[in-house]
């Protein structure tokens, strides 16, 4: 059991995917201006990451494997993640049209979103069952969450600010995600 | 050769499998007509007055739906032109043609001169005047919105559009506005 704790708060804190391996930075910039449209990325990305990452899983291990088809891996995960997508942005614009509209053209790139692709294969890489898969996968995504969350927070405050002129837009949301990646790094050792 | 016939097979399955899955979630969540609209159509006041230039609040909440500007709603005012910006996911922005709206104005109607012909009556969207054939009318402040449509009916020009007095009452206190300072930037990103 402990394991599994190690394992979830490896991924959030210590290994976080978007400060410390730099995957899935796109909608980390991209959606981060308005809290709102943070939170809502941020969960349509938790179902998308922990659920692509579990049927990734079983695809390799059920599918891949036994036939010895290693060599479609990416390209059957691109598939699963697909689907995943397609089919989260059908729930999304069922539920909630005022998300679908916030969240525009993010909702669809969370396919080419590389933080999902990486799950997937480092999973396959480190050798994960599938309880640590899903834990992966789930770990990743409240990670995404919480530093996309946190980020989009720090920018409203930005965009009331008197920031200097040459620092304004991109430069200054580049700067910020630098030292909150820096903050970040205070987590390493954090768990062996 | 065979290898690489399990692979195709394989590739193929999968995908019809989640074909059909997605075909399956498509059916089951189909989305009828624009949601978005019916969310803005219900924010809006439905006087149906036309002052936002669209023949009644459903347009309206359709432009809007397609990135037409939330602040024409006058009847609506500006807590009507937050509630859109929140909904629609744009800016607030100032009421168009501020100077004139900025102070609420309701219709009065002077009495001595109306000749009871009720055509303001049918003209009001909120049923705001009160009266009967051959008989005086009078506007019910609290129902007026402001929306102007009873002035152009009365055939002898006895409603006036007055600016509301502004007491303890109605003082608008800006309790939900936080003052923010715009800095104008070049580059929105």
């Amino acid at each position: 059991m402990s394991e599994y704790l190690l394992l979830l708060i490896s991924t959030v804190l210590v290994n976080n995917f978007v400060l410390v391996k730099f995957l899935g930075l796109c909608p980390f910039m991209g959606v981060s201006s308005k809290l709102e449209s943070a939170i809502g990325m941020s969960m349509a990305t938790t179902f998308v990451l922990t659920l692509a990452s579990i049927l990734s899983y079983l695809v390799n291990q059920y599918l891949l494997l036994p036939f010895e088809l290693g060599y479609l891996r990416t390209m059957s995960f691109i598939l699963v993640i697909a689907v995943v997508v397609q089919f989260t942005e059908m729930l999304v614009q069922k539920t909630s049209a005022s998300l679908y509209r916030a969240l525009g053209i993010y909702l669809p790139l969370i396919t080419t979103n590389c933080a999902v692709l990486g799950v997937a294969l480092l999973n396959i890489s480190e050798k994960h069952d599938f309880i640590e898969s899903a834990i992966y996968g789930f770990g990743a995504a409240v990670g995404f969450s919480l530093v996309l969350i946190l980020f989009s927070a720090m920018r409203e405050r930005l965009a009331a600010a008197d920031v200097p002129l040459p620092f304004r837009g991109g430069a200054i949301a580049m700067i910020t995600a630098g030292l909150m990646s820096l903050a970040f790094m205070g987590f390493t050792g954090l768990v062996k | 050769m065979s290898g690489i016939f399990i692979a195709i097979m394989l590739l193929t399955l999968l995908a019809l499998l989640f074909g059909i899955l997605l075909g399956f979630a498509a059916e089951k969540f189909k989305v009828e007509g624009d949601p978005l609209v019916d969310q803005l159509e219900a924010l809006l006041p439905q006087t149906q007055c036309g002052q936002c230039g669209y023949p009644g609040c459903r347009p309206y909440a359709e432009a809007i739906a397609n990135g037409e500007k939330i602040n024409k709603c006058p009847p609506g005012g500006s807590a009507t032109m937050e509630k859109l910006a929140d909904m629609a996911g744009v800016e607030p922005e100032p009421l168009s043609a501020t100077e004139e709206v900025q102070v609420k104005k309701i219709a009065y109607i002077r009495e001595d001169e109306c000749i009871g012909c009720t055509k303001c009556i049918q003209a009001c969207p909120v049923d705001a005047i009160l009266g009967s054939g051959k008989l005086m009318h009078t506007v019910i402040t609290d129902y007026c919105t402001g929306c102007d449509l009873c002035v152009a009916p009365c055939p002898v020009d006895c409603i006036d559009m007055l600016p509301v007095e502004q007491t303890v009452k109605n003082w608008d206190w800006k309790l939900n506005a936080i003052p923010v300072k715009i800095l104008d930037e070049e580059c929105q990103c």
